[in-house]
């Protein structure tokens, strides 16, 4: 059965922003072994790991390399119900996870905006999610996982084993070895609901100032902001924040707190015409959408709903258009953060790029991963259309966060130069040096980090 | 509930529907590593006691003590057996090597034969019980590219034919299932495939069969429409065909 392990399909492949689309050479190994034997095979010059394609630009790519898939090792392994501690292959999703260990009192300890994400991915990415500013990022939760080294060893790693490859691996993209498995560390919660206050703020001004002083009182805290307005109100906003639902607090008529309701599901049945989304129609909705908020506080929102609103959408990625989007998100720090929103803010007001979904966030203190994305301040995340001279307002956009100290997401950018990325990541030349020592020949490497000088 | 083969990734997704249906499983193949971690995953979505059994299909000599043991172990409580053994190979190297032939015959048609016999032996006093199999469409006409293979599955399928025959006074049922493609690494990365199943719809489609207590159960079932056309066609004419 095993000599078929080395097949592969030549496709093209993006992210999930469909930008850039390039041809790669897809492996879907079945086994630890066949996956082993596809990366000893030497059949292709460097591999990348790819879950379930979530990240948005070229970061799970590989052009004319290696792509290795991991949608069938998705096993669960071990549950220590008493600690919450989850052990799973890294082809798992959160949305399994969730499916599986919601009933039984468990939630994901973070979450990004979408459960369609493997373990290893959210690993790889150091994803984090509406509760950085109280819990940090997924890689706190992840007790120690097992990475397949380019060598082919396995190793064990955690903060305390291997902690220089431990700290690497987080936010490390996929380029210091195949995760293979992970130990997580789940959340207990009582019920599959969450008490959600609603407040408008009218500028972002009102909205940071608004997070910063009761932030503290919210596990999660997120705000939706109107990226289009301008002048007076540029930044309002609809803040969106809350705290899991103690059982005791739900409505008689939830007969089972931990179920969650059933909820409707639509799919994007094709692109949708570029012309759709214009800067007339994003503003209508965008007025339309913070109207629509009320002030109002301990809403009860089920997980799914506060969670995942877009998930409820499959191929939302439809609605920017055959062109695919870039998904822009930056984060700035606490110092001279709200200067540099608001710069970021008023250059796309004036680009007049449409943008449906800005979401900003406050970050907590940053971790030891070295590629590891957050640091102590604020996150903004925008979606552009892909359309001629993006490319030009994007580098101009790096430069001004640059200015304030922040930095951009690897895992959703798609265009930024290798000599930004440098400033942005001070323990680049770190990364560096243990890659080097790990990987010598180069076994993985994705476009991304051929384009960002990783490798 | 018996799973022989269990690793093949159409073995797993039908481990998980009868673990979903709430049967406790038995996996039976080569890699222990993947049998347990197929048992541990199953036990954790669902809840059912799983356990696992060292089996290889070529290894006929060690098949009767592997599987009586086990057998006479679960007394009468094993609904059932479903072998999913499988191995494509590679036809054009079996044409010359004959090793690799028999590794083809051996593994679908010898190693399967050797494991059903013990199984219905166990089956046929007790007069309860489902043994299943997975043959394939490619044993109904030979071709040029798979031949090997498709003529183990022939055998196999005939092999299952007699073997139903034999145990329906005993009230034992046998399943054959001919899967079409299947998106398994047995077909991934082969160009021009159409129609290609996954194998939890697939699965799905075992397990049915396996209730309703079918004879002869093509998967997904327009395979049944598509082998009538192929099999219509006269040999006369489907020799020269690049099948």
């Amino acid at each position: 059965m095993s000599t078929m392990a080395e097949n592969f399909v030549t496709r093209p492949l993006s992210g999930w922003g469909r930008f850039p689309v390039e041809d790669c050479n897809v492996y879907r190994p079945e086994s630890r072994r066949q996956l082993a034997a596809i990366l000893e095979s030497g059949a292709q010059p460097s591999f990348i790991s790819y879950g379930l394609g979530r990240s948005y630009g070229d970061a799970p790519l590989n052009r004319q390399g290696g792509v290795v898939c991991h949608t069938r090792l998705n096993r669960f392994l071990a549950f220590d119900a008493q600690a919450g501690v989850l052990e799973c292959e890294a082809g798992v999703s959160l949305a399994e996870i969730l499916q599986y260990f919601l009933p039984r009192g468990f939630f994901l300890p973070v979450t990004p905006g979408t459960k369609f994400v493997t373990v290893g991915g959210a690993i790889a990415a150091d994803v984090h999610g509406k509760n950085h500013h109280q819990d940090g990022t997924f890689g706190n939760f992840v007790l120690d996982f097992k990475l397949l080294t380019p060598a082919g060893e396995v190793l064990s790693c955690s903060p305390h084993s291997h902690p220089d490859i431990f700290w690497a691996t987080l936010g490390g993209m996929g380029l210091t070895g195949v995760i293979l498995s992970a130990r997580i560390k789940l959340r207990p919660v009582e019920s599959a609901w969450v008490l959600v206050d609603y407040q408008k703020a009218t500028s972002l001004e009102d909205a940071l100032g608004r997070m910063t002083e009761s932030d503290i009182r919210y596990q999660y805290s997120v705000a939706w902001i109107d990226c289009l307005a301008t002048g007076r109100h540029m930044g309002r906003a609809v803040l969106m924040r809350g705290n899991h639902a103690p059982a005791k607090e739900l409505p008689a008529s939830i007969r089972n707190p931990l179920a969650e309701p059933p909820h409707r599901r639509w799919t994007l049945p094709c692109d949708f015409p570029s012309l759709a989304l214009n800067s007339l129609t994003v503003r209508a909705f965008n007025s339309f959408y913070y109207s629509m908020h009320r002030n109002v506080a301990r809403q009860l929102v089920d997980l799914e709903k506060f969670f995942y609103p877009l998930d409820a959408i499959h191929h939302w990625n439809r609605l920017y258009g055959r062109r695919g989007f870039v998904q822009y998100q930056v984060a700035l720090p606490q110092e001279g953060g709200f200067e540099g929103l608001k710069e970021v803010l008023t250059r796309l007001a004036r680009s007049r790029r449409a943008s449906f979904l800005a979401v900003l966030k406050r970050f907590g203190s940053s971790n030891s991963g070295l590629l590891s994305f957050p640091i102590q301040g604020y996150t903004l995340a925008l979606d552009l259309p892909v359309a001629r001279g993006f490319i030009p307002l994007l580098h101009e956009l790096d430069r001004v966060v640059l200015s304030y100290g922040g930095r951009i997401y690897l895992a959703k950018d798609a265009v930024m130069t290798a000599q930004s990325f440098a400033a942005m990541y001070p323990k680049l030349e770190q990364f560096r040096a243990l890659k080097s020592r790990l990987d010598p020949r180069g076994l993985l490497s994705s476009s991304q980090a051929r384009r960002l000088a990783i490798v | 509930m018996l799973i022989l083969g269990a690793t093949s990734a159409i073995a797993s997704a039908l481990a998980r529907e009868f673990a979903a249906h709430k049967f406790d499983l038995v996996l039976g193949g080569r890699d222990p590593e993947e049998l347990s971690a197929l048992a541990s995953d199953l036990s954790l979505r669902y809840g059912v006691r799983t356990g696992v059994l060292s089996f290889d299909a070529l290894d006929t000599q060690t098949h009767a003590s592997a599987l009586r043991s086990f057998l006479s172990g679960t007394g009468n409580t094993l609904e059932g057996a479903v072998v999913c053994v499988g191995y494509l190979g590679d036809q054009a190297k079996g044409q010359s090597d004959w090793e690799e032939a028999r590794r083809i015959l051996e593994t679908n048609f010898t190693g399967c034969v050797s494991a059903l016999d013990i199984l219905a032996n166990h089956f046929e006093p007790r007069g309860a019980g489902f043994i299943c199999a997975i043959s394939s469409v490619a044993g109904d006409r030979g071709r040029q590219s798979n031949y090997l293979y498709g003529a183990a599955k022939a055998g196999l399928s005939a092999y299952l034919q007699g073997l139903r025959n034999r145990l329906f006074h005993a009230h034992v049922k046998v399943i054959t299932v001919k899967p079409g493609f299947v998106d398994t690494h047995m077909t991934y990365g082969r160009p021009g495939l159409l129609l290609v199943a996954s194998p939890e719809s697939v699965a799905k489609g075992i397990f049915r069969a396996i209730v309703k207590g079918k004879d002869v159960v093509y998967l997904p079932w327009f395979w049944r429409f598509i082998m009538l056309v192929v099999e219509s066609i006269p040999e006369a004419i489907f020799k020269r065909l690049h099948t």
